[in-house]
């Protein structure tokens, strides 16, 4: 006969303003097996949790069941008072009588009905409860982070400062991300790049960081303690061991094509290296430009190479490797402006990307860092910016805000008057958002210092006229439309998800929002995890965000994926599925819908009548299972069952409601 | 291939030199525009307000029948196509509309937007093909600097008329070049040309049009090309002209060039249009 | 000074222009695009954005006097611009309807027509203007 103790929590008056909780505690007295049944204000708290221990031995009891909030939020608090008390944790079940219950509704009579229906669920399962033990996983020591930007970089020198190994894996040809990409930062004004390349050779010369650049993920497998990784490594066509990083064949190379890296403002050659201070500093062939892998002809490179390291015949490689933890920190792009036509943005020269304009004043960009129009080389007189370029724009743009746009753009009035007193910049905005520190006092230097002019009120249209840029927007403050005769226009474009980030979240297992944008496990408190355990984010993967919340959510996600890999076990989840070996009848329909990859095929051998008999049967692998219970749904003589939430415990369930 | 043809009431009246142009090209072309049997003025401007439902069912009238024939409507008056176009999305997504229609013409079929209509360039481009097109070309328009001026009601509202990039269209200057002729790009060619204006406030329309067309003549453009009956009349009455009173910047329907580059008549400065 | 009444803000008026435009003037966050992106513009005392603004004020009566809405060309670039997606060519015409619903409110009038059609006009240019300015 179980002895089943009941535990009805007020939570305030999120409960008990709707629900009669006394009534509930009279009503579970009475269900059977119930023995004890009490309430209290905050279940939760010290208090409460003592008082369930202290009933569960002074009563003997062998289940608990707790009507309160959502078993998300307490669910394990519950589990550890039952544990401490000497009971199994799976014997504790939760009736959600806030979430599903008195937030819900606000008929107090029907109210109290439900909750007392949900108590007596509860308990009809509870009784049906087994002790089950979790198992315990191995956990390689060893850290994976994808995406070698500032975010990258800072996730790896975390964990390998702790003392694991990382494999830090990027796309490109070098390390540095967007960060490199830019002139100066804001609020600073430091250099970028100068603050940027000592972490990038730290991350190179760390002993407990493995460079893998030029490289990409393929697969992923397995599950948290134990991913199993598959990376390409492609081929490089320089060997990395004799190479100095001289420079002469890049210097030779006669194919030019245009440079991502300088956001097609410049170009490079076909065997190139994207920056001057890039890590590693050697080069790569950029196969599909390169004469002699389309026409036969060339190979100057390999010519003029003082050291033989240039190698046509070098092949992708493929690594398989194991990690206890994953960080993803893949970056970010901007949007593309075909739908954007008004800004004339590819009609004239002149009319560019901030990015584009962080490349023009870059001292290693196609103009050496002298601000020049496209169009003829000269220093423009007016530059117009225009904020909000397909941000905030739920019409043909993303709606979101882009958030660090009033930040750079203030930065670039501010350096364009530094350097050039006599060119003026104006502003066309909406809103000037400064959340930051420090933020609102350096717009605000751009204003009163450097003479920007702001102008709220967006743009209409850009109007090529000769020379110039016929900018048509509006000063809403003064009520006038204005007209600006520019000779540089700089568009503000709203950050986006890369475009291959949707295809990089399956890959990984983590979900992503409408926007491609990866979601964190919850928006407030967990905002560098995911729903996979082991697998965490940092960065502008996640949502547009500045270098200081990048840093900071990197440092965060090394701590989380340092807190996997530093544990010798983890513990796994035993609410897993189980196979009835008698009753599989062996037909895998289990295996189709499996999400885990978490059943495989086993062949039985049985002594039928004297003769060996064998047959197949489901295998549960229960630490990949992730107890979703979708295969108990599909398998068709009813052999699989979910513990936790067995087939006769739901019946039982039903039962309490209906009968 | 068999299109129904709805012209218009200007086409058959003082825009008759773009119905014509348009059929005798069509005909060049291997394309039977069918006038439809009955059909009504379409009214000219789509009403924005949401409750005047009468004033588009001569548009539902035309949609049911060109459905009902298994057949794709074609229109050349830009206004027309708007107009018949806009309709169309509201008996497609807006229940209470369309049943309000269906209930007051008493049609045979509920009609719910089966019909489709397509603007003859977008026949030209999406089911003739512009490269075919240029291979019918006879009288290639070697030379011809032709600027396109779309006006609006073929482009906006963008997400409704999807008849091209509402902002940076191509349609028409793909069909220049077809034609064998050099299309001119200028900034204005999507602006208002501001006719509606031209009765109680000439002097803004006047304006208007000067920007188009001192834009267009800035870029190098010998002529400049419409769809649009009211844009046509504007462009030309609303321009400057020179010492034979004829405007600096000729003005043409894009099917008398059409009609030209078939080979089908001679070059078309040589006979005034209006 | 403007009074701002909150029985203005919740006014039958506002409710019809609501109603015939379809449009929710609450969605406008006043960037001015639309403003920026009209072509007549200069003509107008009132700006585009700024008719959006009054109405979300409940200050219909300044717009319903004003020359605006009658120089609006309804060329629809304001609604095709707008990143909130608020469709000021309907809000302008529910205004426009709001006045030619009167009685004797019609801008054109019929014995002026012979006139406008012997200068050349397409029979589409009249018929637009009696479907816009007669009612």
């Amino acid at each position: 006969m179980k002895r089943i103790g009941v535990f009805v929590c007020k939570c305030g008056t999120n409960i008990a303003g709707t629900v009669d909780v006394e009534a509930v505690v009279e009503a579970a007295k009475k269900m059977p097996g119930v023995v004890h049944a009490a309430e209290y204000t905050y279940m939760c708290s010290e208090i409460g949790q003592t008082m369930i221990q202290d009933a569960i031995e002074s009563e003997k009891l062998d289940r608990i069941v707790v009507s309160a909030c959502s078993p998300r939020l307490h669910e394990p608090t519950f589990r550890k008072a039952a544990e401490a008390a000497g009971l199994n944790p799976y014997l504790v079940e939760i009736a959600n009588i806030r979430e599903h219950c008195s937030w819900v509704h606000k008929d107090e009579e029907e109210a109290t009905k439900k909750a007392i229906a949900m108590a007596r669920t509860a308990v009809a399962k509870a009784a049906r409860s087994r002790e089950l033990e979790p198992s315990e996983i191995s956990v390689e020591d060893r850290a994976l982070v994808v995406g070698a930007g500032i975010a990258g970089i800072q996730a790896a020198l975390d964990i390998a400062d702790a003392g694991y190994e990382v494999d830090l894996v990027e796309k490109s040809s070098t390390i540095g991300g967007r960060m490199a990409q830019l002139d100066k930062t804001f609020p600073t004004l430091d250099c970028s790049a100068c603050i940027l390349t000592p972490k990038m050779v730290d991350a190179a010369s760390h002993p407990n960081i493995n460079l893998i650049t030029y490289s990409e993920v393929e697969n992923v497998d397995g599950y948290v303690g134990n991913f199993e990784v598959t990376i390409r490594k492609k081929a490089r066509y320089v060997d990395m061991e004799k190479c100095t990083g001289c420079g002469i064949c890049y210097e030779k190379c006669p194919s030019k094509v245009d440079n991502d890296f300088d956001e097609g403002l410049a170009q490079r050659k076909a065997i190139y290296v994207p920056f001057p201070q890039a890590v590693p500093n050697k080069p790569v062939i950029d196969r599909p430009n390169c004469r002699w892998f389309e026409k036969g002809k060339c190979a100057v490179c390999q010519k003029v190479c003082p050291t033989e390291a240039v190698d046509f015949e070098m092949e992708d490689e493929i690594v398989e490797q194991k990690y206890g933890a994953i960080v993803v920190a893949t970056g970010f792009d901007l949007l593309k402006l075909d739908d954007f036509g008004e800004f004339s943005y590819g009609k004239h020269p002149d009319i560019i990307t901030s990015l584009e304009f962080e490349r023009l004043i870059n001292a290693s960009g196609p103009s050496g860092g002298k601000l020049v129009r496209p169009s003829n080389q000269e220093v423009p007189e007016n530059v117009v910016f225009i904020q909000c370029v397909g941000s905030r724009d739920k019409s043909r743009g993303k709606p979101y805000c882009s958030k660090i746009c009033c930040m750079y753009t203030a930065k670039h009035a501010i350096l364009i008057k530094e350097k050039y007193p006599d060119t003026q910049a104006y502003v066309f905005y909406i809103d000037v958002r400064t959340g930051g520190k420090e933020f609102e006092e350096f717009h605000r230097r751009a204003v009163e210092n450097y003479d920007a002019t702001y102008l709220r009120g967006i743009v209409g249209k850009v109007f090529p006229d000769g020379d110039k840029l016929l900018v048509h927007g509006v000063d809403s403050l003064s009520g006038r439309t204005v007209e600006i005769e520019a000779d540089m226009v700089v568009l503000a474009t709203a950050m986006t998800a890369r475009e291959d980030a949707g295809a990089v979240s399956r890959l990984m297992g983590v979900s992503c929002d409408s926007h491609d944008f990866m979601t964190e496990a919850h928006a407030k408190l967990r905002p560098v995890e995911t729903h996979s355990a082991g697998i965490f984010l940092a960065g502008a993967c996640l949502g547009p965000k500045d270098i200081p919340e990048t840093v900071a959510q990197a440092s965060g996600a090394a701590a989380k994926a340092i807190g996997i890999i530093s544990k010798e076990t983890l513990l796994s989840d035993p609410c897993v599925s189980e196979v009835d070996e008698s009753t599989c009848t062996g037909c895998m329909n289990c295996i189709n819908v499996c999400p885990y990859k978490a059943i495989s095929e086993k062949t039985l051998e049985e002594k039928v009548h004297g003769k060996v008999v064998r047959r197949l049967v489901a295998e549960i692998n229960e630490v990949l299972c992730q107890g979703c219970g979708a295969c108990t749904v599909a398998c068709r003589p009813g052999a699989m069952n979910l513990r936790g939430f067995s087939n006769d415990q739901i019946l039982a369930e039903v039962d309490a409601v209906c009968l | 291939m068999r299109y129904s043809y709805y012209p218009g009431c200007t086409l058959k009246t003082t825009a008759t030199v773009l119905d014509e142009s348009a059929l005798k090209s069509a005909e060049a072309l291997g394309i039977e525009l069918a006038e439809q049997d009955e059909w009504q003025c379409c009214g000219a401007v789509f009403p924005l307000s949401t409750d005047e439902i009468a004033s588009y069912l001569s548009s539902v009238r035309s949609l049911a029948a060109t459905a009902e024939a298994g057949e794709k409507l074609v229109t050349l008056c830009a206004a027309c196509h708007h107009v018949i176009k806009r309709a169309n999305h509201v008996m497609k997504t807006n229940e209470e509309v369309r049943d309000k229609a269906n209930n007051y013409l008493e049609l045979e079929e509920y009609y719910s937007g089966q019909g489709e209509v397509i603007h003859y360039l977008e026949m030209l481009r999406d089911d003739f093909g512009f490269e075919k097109l240029a291979e019918k070309v006879k009288q290639p328009l070697e030379g011809r600097k032709v600027a396109a001026y779309y006006g609006c009601l073929l482009l906006r509202p963008g997400k409704v008329m999807e008849f091209d990039n509402a902002e940076d269209p191509s349609i028409m200057e793909d069909f220049i070049e077809a034609l064998g002729a050099e299309a001119v790009d200028y900034p204005y060619r999507t602006e208002c040309c501001g006719v509606y204006l031209s009765v109680n406030n000439e002097d803004i329309a006047t304006g208007m049009v000067e920007k188009i067309v001192n834009s267009a003549l800035r870029h190098g453009a010998e002529a400049i090309i419409n769809a649009c009956p009211l844009c046509h009349y504007n462009l030309i009455e609303l321009q400057d002209k020179n010492a034979d009173g004829e405007p600096v910047l000729p003005v043409y329907y894009f099917t008398e060039l059409l009609q030209e580059a078939l080979g089908l008549t001679e070059k078309v400065e040589d006979k005034a249009s209006g | 000074m403007l009074k701002v009444k909150t029985e203005n803000l919740r006014s039958n008026i506002l409710k019809d222009i609501a109603e015939i435009s379809g449009e929710n003037v609450a969605d406008c966050y006043q960037c001015g695009k639309c403003t920026s992106a009209c072509p007549v513009n200069q003509a107008m005392d009132i700006l585009p954005h700024q008719v959006l603004r009054l109405l979300q004020l409940g200050m219909v009566d300044e717009i319903l006097e004003s020359k605006t809405i009658w120089i609006c060309a309804s060329c629809f670039t304001c609604a095709g611009r707008c990143p909130r997606d608020v469709d000021l060519a309907n809000v302008m015409e529910g205004l426009r309807l709001t006045l030619l619903r009167q009685r004797d409110a019609s801008r054109i009038k019929a014995e002026d027509m012979p006139e406008i059609l012997s200068k050349g006009m397409p029979e589409q240019g009249v018929v637009s203007g009696f479907r816009k300015y007669v009612k």
